[in-house]
């Protein structure tokens, strides 16, 4: 998709969309749970649950990673069975023993990973599972007028014949609410719906999610953010461990508020650190480029730098080429261009461009997906300690074995300078929580002292405890000297850190700008690849 | 989470799935029309019962613990290395003409070059198959079965054609020079006064033992070990951290080969005195099951190459004491590979729950 054709319209509507929807409440909740427990082992994921949305309304759910939000959500659509409680459907106690179940009491589902088949196109894939009779045909004609209709409705156009594999994140989300409309859902569950979003489409999606509510449907939206929750719920509860701590209205409450709700502490939402005191400079990429397995250009001619003592944060929606950026430093991609590490080059193709190579030149690498690259969720938290360490002669007994108690008891002191709960060396890194597996892998980064530190999403899927002790550590990192370059989608987090921030879009930089001189507005118009 | 305990998970549950193989395939013995005790009776008099039985058990034993640790390092790196059969036989040709090149002065010296001409072969066999994975993604598990083949087909060419003495019949190599026969159980201090002449069992089933602990060092002690570990769990988070795919499954291929090629020192340098057609007899693929079961562990590997010897050698006992044919065996073996590996789970989700809940109950009281 060019620039040129991205949606613009829309920009002015925002407006709207803060200001309370005016729809008298039926005195029929649509939706009442009741005293919802749920237990995993010993692990109590949801503790007599309460909870009451009206028709017509939005009601977002908000909680740490983990608090069991999406646990109370799997229960109402019918992948969990609750140990207790009850589930009241528009005044009726209804029984879910399966999505079945839920989607014929009308409740619909858009899950955060979309569950659409890659190569059918959106037609394809709405009537999937609602197909009536032994022919696709009629089928397939009577959700294209239906189609058409939700479409003129509540601003949700698609074209019905493309492939899924061809729209934008965006459009592919629309899929799946038409999918739930088009099954005649009249409750709709958005599970973190923006994470994958462009401000401009979250806009769209929040603009989407105002029609419906209008049109008398009920929404629950769950998410981490509290700004989406200030910005387009009616009500809002609040879990924490497994808890409903709270449930307030929205206009009479306060994200500070809704924070300390959610952690059990004020929590401060802003980093404390000092203007940089950049020195020289340590990284110089000129004219990166790079090609995918398919031979798609996905970095086209990234020049940037980095001085020591510098954050340099590179916004952008996912999938604009950062992942490849950090690949390509990394050393587990091929590029072409010129990458300078204190004036020294370094091998982009050849013997010594790899994770291994890079490593010896100080380049350390916090990657954006923890689960596939940065640990081995098998293996043991000392076994990930030195995950691409693991040949440097402090952890070898002799030439033979490996120093396995040593590092063991290094790696127990290394959770506890950076808090790592459980701080039990011999446990696999998969039975830590997100926030955990991140510090385990940013301890093992950072307390190499790198020259420059390569950091991805560093608080994603991490709880708000958790992001305030890594942004610590990373401000620490910058103070010590290191360059950092820092990618985020989420810009609260880009504005927070960044002493310079990069505009990434189309595997080009769009501009660079000063964190005290732009605005969210400003980016998010270069993120959309609109201005430079 | 509640965890259960570990003898449960490596002790309780193969036992039980064990179990479970046995009484089907009693059940199977019934419906032929013997009587499953007696057959049972027999296999154990047979394999476990004399000094005898247990020096056919321990042979047949060594062969699969070399090729059951072969899938076994493979597996790790995550490459399903099904070309045992291949390599060992390879390994066989290897050990045949070290054998046969030079007179060795004693079976010692003999035994060593032995060791390195099979396991060079084996490896040899199995460097093919892991360069196509390696550098051209050809899938491991079509080539090195397809090796399986050629490697018969080679075997058969050069007994036939190169090997076979002068005015022999028979495809097979000369006879080994007697100083390369390898000591047998019989022939060692100690145990020697326990075992007759003719058991096969020979000084290759310690070197077997010791490879189990070589290769225990090998993945939980050293560097490679690691990365062939972190590898065969993740692959893209291996190339994150710098190790080569290329490197890992070229190296982890090369020591599976290796392996499969030293358990010719057992059948042909131990017993056989020469190579013949097909003298692996499926060890190789038995190899695979062991490792299954052993859930690749060199431990578990060595309890269940005891295993198998036992039911390769009262499975011959029982066809040749009772009406019931030596196919059965093959049952028996499937039922144990059925339900100690592909249906594992079956047992597992239940016990595993149960005590989880006991445990559970214990800590409210």
């Amino acid at each position: 998709m060019s620039a040129a054709n991205k949606p613009k319209a829309g920009r002015q509507a925002t407006a709207a969309l803060g200001a309370n929807n005016a729809a008298t409440p039926a005195k029929v909740p649509a939706i009442e749970l009741k005293g919802i427990s749920k237990a995993f082992g010993t692990v109590q994921a949801n503790k007599d649950i309460a909870i009451r949305v009206m028709p017509g309304t939005i009601h977002g759910i908000i909680g740490e990673n983990g608090a069991g939000k999406s646990t109370l959500m799997s229960i109402l659509y019918g992948f969990y069975k609750a140990d207790k409680g009850e589930i009241w459907i528009k005044g009726q106690r209804t029984q879910i023993p399966d999505s079945q179940a839920a989607i014929s009491a009308g409740i619909g589902m858009v899950f955060q990973h979309f569950k659409l088949v890659q190569n059918f196109t959106v037609l394809e894939n709405i009537i999937l599972g609602a197909e009536e009779g032994a022919l696709l045909r009629p089928s397939l004609a009577k959700a294209r007028k239906e189609l058409k209709r939700l479409a003129e409705e509540y601003e949700l156009n698609v074209d019905p014949d493309e492939l899924i594999d061809e729209l934008s994140v965006g459009h592919q989300q629309r899929v799946e609410i038409l999918k739930a409309l088009y099954r005649q859902a009249d409750i709709l569950i958005l599970d973190e719906p923006t994470g994958v979003l462009t401000p401009d489409e979250a806009d769209h999606l929040f603009r989407i999610l105002d029609f419906l509510r209008k049109e008398g449907k009920t929404i629950i939206l769950i998410t981490h953010k509290l700004r989406e929750i200030m910005e387009i719920t009616d009500t809002v509860s609040v879990m924490r461990r497994g808890e409903m701590t709270a449930t307030v209205t929205t206009s009479e409450t306060s994200p500070e508020q809704l924070a300390e709700l959610m952690v059990g502490r004020k929590v401060l939402l802003n980093v404390t650190k000092t203007k940089a005191n950049p020195g020289a400079t340590v990284l110089e990429v000129e004219d990166l480029r790079v090609r995918d397995e398919d031979k798609v250009e996905r970095l086209k001619g990234i020049s940037l730098n980095i001085r020591a003592g510098e954050i340099l944060g590179i916004a952008g929606v996912a999938g604009n080429g950062q992942s490849e950026l950090l690949k390509v430093l990394g050393g587990f991609a091929n590029g072409t261009g010129t990458i300078r590490i204190k004036g020294e080059e370094i091998d982009l193709t050849g013997k010594h461009s790899d994770g291994q190579s890079r490593r010896a030149r100080g380049i350390a690498h916090v990657p954006e997906d923890r689960h596939h690259l940065g640990l081995i969720l098998d293996f043991m938290a000392w076994e990930n300690m030195i995950f691409g360490y693991h040949t440097e002669a402090a952890y070898q007994k002799n030439a033979l074995v490996m120093d396995n108690a040593g590092i063991i008891a290094h790696t127990a002191s290394a959770m506890e300078r950076f808090d790592v709960r459980p701080p039990i060396p011999t446990l696999p890194a998969k039975s830590f929580s997100g926030g955990n597996q991140q510090k385990i892998v940013l301890a093992r980064e950072i307390e190499r002292d790198p020259v420059l530190l390569l950091v991805g999403q560093p608080t994603r899927g991490v709880d708000i405890g958790a992001i305030e002790f890594i942004h610590k550590r990373i401000v620490e990192l910058r103070d010590q000297g290191a360059a950092i370059l820092l990618v985020s989608v989420e810009l609260d987090e880009i504005f927070a850190l960044s002493d310079r921030i990069a505009v990434m879009f189309d595997g080009q930089i769009m501009g660079e700008r000063l964190p005290e001189n732009t605005d969210e507005k400003e980016l998010g118009l270069m993120m959309a690849g609109v201005a430079t | 989470m509640e965890k259960t305990p570990k003898w449960i998970d490596v002790g309780l549950i193969p036992l039980l799935n064990l179990l479970i193989a046995f009484v089907i395939s009693g059940i199977v013995v019934l419906l032929i029309g013997e009587n499953p005790v007696q057959a049972i009776k027999v296999m154990v008099d047979g394999a476990l019962g004399s000094p005898y039985g247990w020096g056919y058990t321990l042979f047949y034993a060594t062969n699969f613990i070399f090729t059951g640790l072969a899938v076994a390092v493979a597996y790790h790196a995550s490459q399903f290395n099904i070309g045992g059969e291949g390599q060992a036989t390879l390994g066989g040709l290897g050990v045949a003409l070290v054998c046969l090149a030079f007179p060795w002065p004693h079976w010692s010296i003999a035994l060593l070059a032995a060791m390195i001409g099979g396991a060079v072969f084996g490896a040899a066999w199995a460097a093919i198959p892991a360069y196509l994975q390696a550098k051209r993604g050809s899938h491991i598990v079509i080539t090195t079965i397809m090796f399986n083949f050629i490697g018969a087909s080679l075997l058969n060419y050069m007994l036939v054609n190169v090997l076979r003495p002068r005015g022999s019949m028979d495809p097979a190599t000369a006879r080994f020079a007697n100083s390369t026969h390898l000591p047998t159980f019989h022939d060692m201090p100690l145990i020697g006064q326990f075992f007759g002449k003719s058991v096969p069992a020979n000084i290759s089933f310690f070197i077997a033992v010791l490879a189990c602990f070589l290769v225990w060092g090998l993945i939980w002690r050293t560097k490679l070990g690691y990365a062939i570990r972190a590898f065969g769990r993740s692959e893209s988070a291996a190339r994150y951290a710098g190790i080569s795919p290329v490197k890992i499954v070229m190296a982890a291929m090369l020591i599976s080969g290796g392996l499969a090629g030293l358990m010719a020192i057992n059948n042909v340098m131990g017993t056989g005195h020469r190579l013949v057609l097909n003298s692996v007899e499926g060890a190789g693929f038995i190899g695979i099951a062991v490792a299954l079961m052993g859930r690749n562990h060199p431990f578990g590997v060595f309890l269940a190459a005891l295993l198998f010897g036992f039911l390769y050698q009262g499975g011959g006992e029982l066809a040749l004491e009772t009406t019931i044919p030596r196919e059965l065996i093959t049952v028996i073996q499937a039922l144990v590979i059925l339900f100690t590996g592909a249906f594992d789970n079956m047992l597992r989700a239940p016990i595993e729950s149960f005590f989880v809940a006991r445990a559970k109950a214990n800590k409210e009281a």
